[in-house]
């Protein structure tokens, strides 16, 4: 195995799209080393993306949103007021990844290139309407962070491409967002199903809402229906019971050792009916 | 297989070896370094066992390359004891929080992390910090109890000391 440590993303991709083998982009490692070391990826080129400058942080961009490198772990989301206060939804998502050691590593691009239905970090970035740069040997594009899982375990990144930042746009007057997801334990769990919602207020009317639901299909996936079910009203229980309506319909799960199809189905209503509560009053500028 | 220079400071001293590409910064720490306080328990992130702290962060060294702690500040298990017993030491030998003792390294090591960050905890804030570390024999209880009593004698010591 070669270990690379480019110091820029085109040359990260130069390596990549050079390789012949198999290829690893290298970031919190939380993944990549545990597949590794299960023998199911044995990489001949491993490309560490932290010697690139600017992976570690996390800064305002020109429009008001945010910028986050690469190579920020949870621990450190956690940590900045400011973004925590914009995107409660975002960082709490993350911040349910793993334990406080997984925490110390893990990343926000990885969770989202590890390509699991179940990537607790990707329902809020969907909310948000998230963006990731991605470059490659020619140049970078900005896309959704919705189009880039494939399925399980697969992105729709093409050979040579990688992630080189995420942005997460303003977060404007009178919005709130928020993502909860079942595990049958407290801590220490995947997702049985995830939920996350993000919605703006014009007094108490939401005007608009984006609605991601996780675990419930073959990726992450943004719901219309769920937005239009609350769109328009003052999230009353008419308005609550058509969103748990639409996130059921919208679910389209597996029966896995987690969770059965019709328990992931009710689940996904009951979570999109709080976590819209939380977004709601957390838009209202109430605590919650 | 070309081997990867590492230079790094451990438990504050200056080190270096050269490691495989491959190698987690666990073996690096217990076949380079001797230092095999740190322990593997499922080498995949899920135990806590390996837990270190580089550049003050607490991390799974199982989950770190060698290559990675290049130029890094890494704390150990074996660097906690200063001038006798770290009071978290001492604490888990008054309430018993340990039996076989593989687990106690790392939850020391990440009990120190946290008490750095938050002198005092709750006792859901310990439980929740230290839900990475794994434990099969004392069922938590005296580990939090331990961690409790050792936060509130060094709060005291900060106390007398300030």
């Amino acid at each position: 195995m070669r270990y690379h440590t480019p110091t820029s993303f085109s040359d990260a991709a130069a390596i990549a799209a050079a390789s012949s083998g198999t290829l690893r982009f290298l970031a919190g490692g939380t993944d990549v080393l545990v597949q590794m070391r299960a023998g199911m990826v044995q990489p001949d080129d491993l490309i560490d993306l932290k010697h690139i400058p600017g992976v570690d942080r996390i800064e305002r961009t020109a429009e008001g949103g945010w910028k986050i490198g690469i190579a920020v772990p949870g621990i450190v989301l956690g940590g900045h007021a400011e973004l925590v206060r914009d995107w409660p939804g975002v960082v709490e998502g993350m911040n349910l990844v793993g334990s406080t050691q997984v925490q110390g590593r893990a990343t926000l691009a990885g969770n989202l290139c590890n390509g699991s239905p179940a990537a607790d970090s990707v329902p809020g970035l969907i909310a948000a309407g998230a963006t990731v740069t991605v470059t490659g040997p020619n140049g970078s594009r900005e896309i959704p962070v919705e189009a880039v899982p494939a399925g399980p375990g697969k992105t729709n990144l093409a050979r040579g491409e990688l992630i080189s930042a995420i942005t997460l746009p303003p977060r404007g007057k009178n919005g709130g967002d928020a993502y909860l997801r079942f595990i049958p334990r407290t801590e220490m769990d995947i997702a049985v199903v995830g939920c996350a919602v993000n919605l703006r207020l014009d007094g108490d009317k939401v005007v608009e809402a984006r609605v991601a639901l996780g675990a419930v299909a073959p990726t992450v996936l943004l719901s219309e229906a769920c937005a239009k079910a609350i769109i328009g009203t003052t999230l009353d229980d008419a308005a609550l019971a058509a969103l748990a309506k639409a996130a059921e319909g919208e679910a389209k799960p597996i029966s896995d050792k987690r969770g059965t199809k019709e328990f992931r189905i009710e689940v996904a209503g009951v979570l999109a009916r709080r976590a819209a509560k939380i977004a709601y009053d957390r838009a209202k500028g109430m605590k919650a | 297989m070309s081997r990867i220079h590492v230079t790094a400071t451990v438990n504050g001293d200056p080190v270096e070896f050269l490691a495989d590409p491959r190698e987690t910064l666990l073996d690096a720490l217990r076949n380079h370094l001797d230092l095999t306080g740190t322990k593997e328990g499922c080498g995949t992130g899920d135990c806590g066992a390996c837990s270190v702290t580089v550049d003050g962060t607490l991390v799974c060294s199982c989950l770190m390359l060698a290559a990675e702690a290049n130029g890094k500040r890494v704390e150990t298990i074996e660097g906690m004891a200063r001038d006798g017993l770290h009071p978290l030491q001492r604490k888990f030998i008054e309430h018993a929080a340990l039996q076989c003792g593989f687990c106690t390294p790392g939850i020391l090591v990440a009990a120190k992390a946290l008490l750095e960050r938050n002198p005092d905890p709750s006792e859901t804030e310990i439980r929740y910090w230290l839900a990475g570390n794994l434990c099969r024999c004392t069922g938590y209880d005296k580990i939090i109890r331990a961690v409790q009593d050792a936060a509130a004698e060094m709060r005291q010591d900060h106390r007398g000391a300030a």
